[in-house]
């Protein structure tokens, strides 16, 4: 279990219990929180789960597996802590972290 | 005017399974699809990649499903309209009238709505301004490429499209090519040759920049863009092209009265009937209680949907279960020879 926040583009901070082995989008979709529309329901397919990553957790999360930056290219506004929050699976080790979602997905 | 049972929205395997399974309780349909092509998702984000859970079929990719889907329901004759986005529903006595972009109107007695996650639209510029010169200096694809000749052309993206578009004009055009990393998704052999084209002067290709902003009156003269690191640069541009791939939209979907959650249309589970009477809903589109996103789901969902459409298309018929390995009128209807 993981508590992550999400800071939604209306200023509004979700911080969720979520479950070791859910996604950071699974997390965000099945507790309501809008802005992440995860279109291909996590296939690294569609760029509509980005979010922004707060810098100090950049280097602690798994790094990116081919195709995730290709994806990104595609995103709205992608920046250098751009990540697709279906790439982020949740353990004991991303307690507290701290994801914006940007104010579209495309 | 197009007349026959039902209208599927939508070519991606669901719908196209759709029609087999019309075809095969002796039901005419036609297609509407946004797209080019047949195959929806599996063609345009994944034709390459393998899929490992079609019943009976271990592994195949998003193409061959598609082909083979196609290779099925040959013997209905079934009609396509691509490149049409279904507009307008309206409901004429029992039956629909349905309108689409381009024009083509149909009379059905039902409509299944097998559209995925929406019909795929370009992705766009997130700079507000662009939107004011779209279509006129600024593209998201390319229908005419004379109006490029000798003029200045800034595009923006990393995958196939940028990269081959960049390579084509940069012949006739002074070509900027404008990309938010050093990778590129593209193809290597595109990557290798634009970086040779920008070596010899051909091109001028700039990474790490994003769009910051256009600047024009009534058509683009110049646009700005940033460096990760902050740095501004103006370069003057006549057009200014954005390659970022494909979003699915809902679209006009929304206005036809449906019951809509979260991008999904809910449908029952007997027969996947939405909450207008004569209207379906199968495949990643719809939602019901334990909807799972999967093509053998979208495939169940179409052989009920199919049935549910057989008392609008015809409501003097009784409709009898049988199988396609005894049933002498499915035999016929597929065009077996015995």
């Amino acid at each position: 279990m993981a508590k992550i926040t999400y800071h939604t583009h209306d200023n509004k901070t979700h911080t969720i219990d979520v479950q070791n082995g859910l996604t950071v989008m699974e997390g965000a979709i099945q507790n309501d929180i809008p802005g992440i529309d995860a279109d291909c329901g996590g296939g690294m397919a569609c760029a509509t789960c980005h979010v922004y990553v707060k810098e100090e957790w950049l280097d602690k999360l798994p790094a990116k597996e081919d195709g995730e930056e290709d994806m990104l290219d595609m995103a709205f506004e992608p920046k250098n802590n751009s990540r697709l929050s279906c790439q982020l699976i949740v353990s004991d080790e991303l307690d507290g972290l701290e994801v914006n979602i940007p104010s579209k997905q495309g | 005017m197009n007349k026959t049972d039902v209208l599927i929205i939508g070519a991606g395997p669901t719908g196209l399974f759709c029609a087999h399974q019309l075809g095969i309780i002796g039901l005419s349909c036609e297609i509407v699809d946004n797209l080019d092509k047949a195959g929806g998702q599996c063609i345009e984000l994944y034709p390459d990649k393998p899929i490992y859970d079609i019943p009976a079929v271990p592994e195949c990719t998003g193409e061959e499903l598609t082909n083979n889907l196609l290779q099925q329901i040959k013997p209905f004759n079934v009609k396509f309209h691509l490149n049409e986005r279904v507009e307008e529903l309206k409901k004429n006595q029992n039956r629909w009238h349905v309108k689409t972009s381009g024009g083509v109107e149909f009379d059905v007695a039902a409509i299944v709505i097998a559209g995925g996650v929406g019909s795929f639209e370009p992705r766009k510029f997130s700079v507000k301004e662009c939107e004011k010169f779209e279509g006129n200096s600024l593209f998201y694809s390319i229908k005419d490429k004379s109006i490029f000749k000798d003029k200045s052309i800034s595009i923006f993206g990393g995958g196939d499209s940028a990269l081959d578009w960049a390579i084509e004009l940069s012949n006739t055009s002074k070509v900027n090519l404008i990309h938010r990393r050093d990778g590129f998704s593209g193809a290597e052999a595109s990557v290798q040759k634009v970086k040779d084209l920008n070596d010899q002067g051909k091109l001028n290709l700039y990474t790490k920049y994003q769009m910051d902003s256009v600047i024009g009156d009534k058509k683009i003269e110049s646009v700005k863009i940033k460096h990760d690191e902050g740095e501004i640069k103006e370069i003057k541009s006549d057009y200014v092209l954005g390659f970022f791939g494909l979003i699915m939209q809902l679209g006009p979907i929304l206005d036809w009265g449906l019951n809509i959650d979260k991008k999904t249309v809910q449908v029952n589970t007997e027969n996947f009937e939405t909450n207008v009477s004569g209207i379906f809903a199968i495949g990643d589109i719809c939602s019901y209680p334990g909807k799972l996103k999967l093509i053998l789901s979208g495939f169940h969902e179409g052989a009920l949907a199919a049935r549910g459409c057989f008392k609008y298309a015809k409501p003097d018929e009784k409709l009898r279960f049988e199988f396609t390995t005894t049933s002498k009128a499915a035999q016929e209807r597929l065009g077996i020879k015995k």
